[in-house]
């Protein structure tokens, strides 16, 4: 340890403080330029009815907190909360969680080729590009409505039934599709956390009787409440945050998809609203960063 | 052990419920496991057959087999361009992050900066908290008033100022673990901080160093929402961007075009987390993805 005097402090390998600050700059600037400062920026964005074009481009006011009010009393923001709400309940914690776990559960015992091909197939889900993985389910959901549109895959197994699943279904869709996307972090989050327990507790209640029920009721899930909690936050935040349902249905049809992603970038750039658009993010901004907190205050108490 | 028990073995009629009740377990087990690999595998099948198939649709399948797919895709100049473009993004980020998280790791892991534990905390939770769907207005107003719309350079920085944090956070743990003992004795032959960082910091990290440059190439060759904000040029457009104006544009969509390109556009990627994989595990990857 290098004697700690202060002022022109040195430390073991060196570096001044003079030192280490320039070498911290370049990062600080980028972040402090492209992350910090935009944050910031769009609480004041928000109080205003900046517009890029037309008349109102012209003369910007301060309009305080008429975009606010015109969120919580329109319907749109609302309507569009609700079902970001419902998409994140259903496709996030419910289907990836409860998926994930299981066949974390399952593969813990399983060695083999099938096994790695499964797990494989459901991590490359998971990493192909959200462009390429967008038209894929496109045209997996697609059915024939009129003549000439083709059908796909998954109405031709189904013997032709000719279900239009993105116009009749929308919801149910893309929450599928949510799940089918983003289950191989949970699998594998819970695969490192059961892992992690003793194989003698498992054992131990094994001999005792305990059936696989039993087992994950009063070992398993207790032992991995960390990690079940860790994943819930990540798994809600990127999915609360997610830019893929705009490639999917662009909100629609009507904006029975419209989530609060989907909903800013219209309204901010197809609108061309960005008062209000900003407004929005602000209100995005701080329901992330509640789910960021808990996030960190469970981090810390792992610890 | 059946000695042990005060009651009689089990009687054959128990014996055989038991038998069953564990054959149905299996069989309950194979089922579901059958229905999830269909589940996953479906989707994807049309992008591993169609680009080999003449006449594609939108069922997955294989009747005419050709390779002429590719041929004619690289006759597109707007897919040439894209993967370009999409090439220049992914490298150009990844050096500035790599780089600029170097020094910055170096630094909190090497001096006594106040407060570096704060530091740190904040990052992390403004890169959490700021993704680019929240603070896409207040970036876009931002790059329009820096003149940096329709430029590479501008999708460059704003995707490295996101990624910044969590690089400098795995960097910080990697050379924390690394002995500072050879700084020490660098320092006494009279190497200068610089020299210290180049000659010995960075070859002891290397696969820190290295972690950090594929997660940021894998994270930046699929972003899509601040490319297709930032740059409206079609000519600067990334190939994920690229893509989705292929299928989304209207009129009937080129499905030969679609599902070649794709599978070209997909490749990269998936090769570079196998490599990463096989290398680090899931430790380093799955934590960071996104």
């Amino acid at each position: 340890m290098p004697p700690g005097t202060p002022g022109g402090t040195v430390s073991a390998a060196g570096l001044s403080r003079r030192w280490a600050l320039g070498f911290l700059t370049p990062a600080m600037l980028l972040i402090g330029v492209f992350l910090a400062f935009p944050a910031v920026w769009t609480l004041y964005l928000g109080l205003t009815n900046f517009r890029l074009l037309g008349p109102q481009a012209l003369h910007t006011k301060f309009i305080g907190a008429g975009n606010y009010q015109q969120a919580l009393t329109g319907g749109d923001f609302l309507h569009s909360l609700y079902i970001t709400v419902i998409y994140v309940l259903l496709s996030a914690v419910i289907g990836q969680c409860v998926l994930g776990f299981a066949l974390a559960w399952v593969f813990r015992s399983w060695r083999g080729p099938l096994r790695r091909v499964l797990e494989s197939l459901i991590i490359v889900a998971w990493i192909v590009p959200g462009s390429v993985v967008a038209f894929l389910w496109l045209a997996y959901l697609q059915g024939n409505i009129g003549p000439l549109t083709e059908t796909g895959t998954l109405n031709t197994i189904l013997g032709g039934i000719g279900v239009n699943w993105w116009l009749q279904w929308p919801m149910l869709s893309i929450v599928v599709f949510n799940i089918w996307r983003g289950t191989a972090f949970s699998m594998l989050l819970f695969g490192a956390a059961i892992q992690a327990i003793p194989p003698s507790y498992i054992e131990t209640a094994r001999v005792a009787g305990a059936s696989s029920w039993q087992l994950l009721r009063d070992i398993v899930i207790p032992r991995s409440r960390g990690h079940i909690l860790t994943n819930l936050l990540l798994i809600s935040l990127w999915t609360f945050n997610d830019f893929t349902p705009y490639l999917l249905t662009g909100g629609g049809p009507g904006n029975q998809t419209q989530f609060l992603p989907v909903y800013i970038y219209q309204q901010a750039f197809d609108q061309g609203a960005l008062g209000y658009g900003a407004a929005i993010s602000t209100l995005v901004l701080l329901i992330n960063l509640v789910i960021a907190l808990a996030y960190m205050q469970i981090l810390k108490e792992r610890r | 052990m059946a000695t042990t028990h005060p009651t009689p073995d089990p009687t054959p009629v128990s014996d055989t419920r038991w038998l069953v009740r564990a054959l149905v377990a299996r069989v309950q087990l194979y089922v579901f496991l059958a229905l999830v690999a269909a589940f996953f595998a479906l989707p994807m099948a049309w992008l591993v057959l169609s680009p080999f198939d003449s006449q594609p649709s939108l069922v997955a399948g294989l009747s005419h087999p050709t390779l002429g797919n590719f041929q004619d895709m690289f006759r597109n100049p707007a897919v040439i361009t894209s993967l370009l473009n999409s090439v220049l993004l992914a490298l150009g980020t990844m050096l500035v992050v790599v780089a600029a998280a170097a020094l910055a790791a170096y630094a909190l892991s090497r001096a006594r900066v106040p407060g570096r534990n704060i530091i740190l905390y904040v990052l992390l939770l403004f890169s959490s908290v700021v993704t680019g769907s929240a603070a896409m207005v207040p970036i876009f107003l931002l790059a329009y008033d820096l003149h940096l719309i329709n430029t590479i350079t501008g999708v460059i920085l704003v995707l490295a100022g996101g990624l910044l944090p969590a690089a400098i956070f795995i960097l910080k743990d990697f050379m924390d673990s690394t002995p500072a003992s050879y700084e020490e004795s660098a320092r006494v032959f009279g190497a200068g901080p610089f020299q210290i960082l180049r000659d010995i910091v960075v070859p002891l990290v290397r696969p820190g160093l290295a972690v950090i440059a594929v997660w940021t190439i894998v994270t930046v060759w699929g972003s899509f929402l601040t490319p297709f904000i930032l740059l409206r040029d079609p000519t600067l457009t990334p190939a994920s961007v690229q893509i989705y104006s292929f299928y989304s544009a209207g009129g009937t969509a080129n499905l030969r075009l679609i599902s070649t390109f794709g599978l070209l556009y997909t490749i990269p990627v998936v090769v570079m987390y196998l490599v990463v994989q096989n290398r680090y595990g899931f430790r380093f990857y799955g934590g960071l993805k996104r």
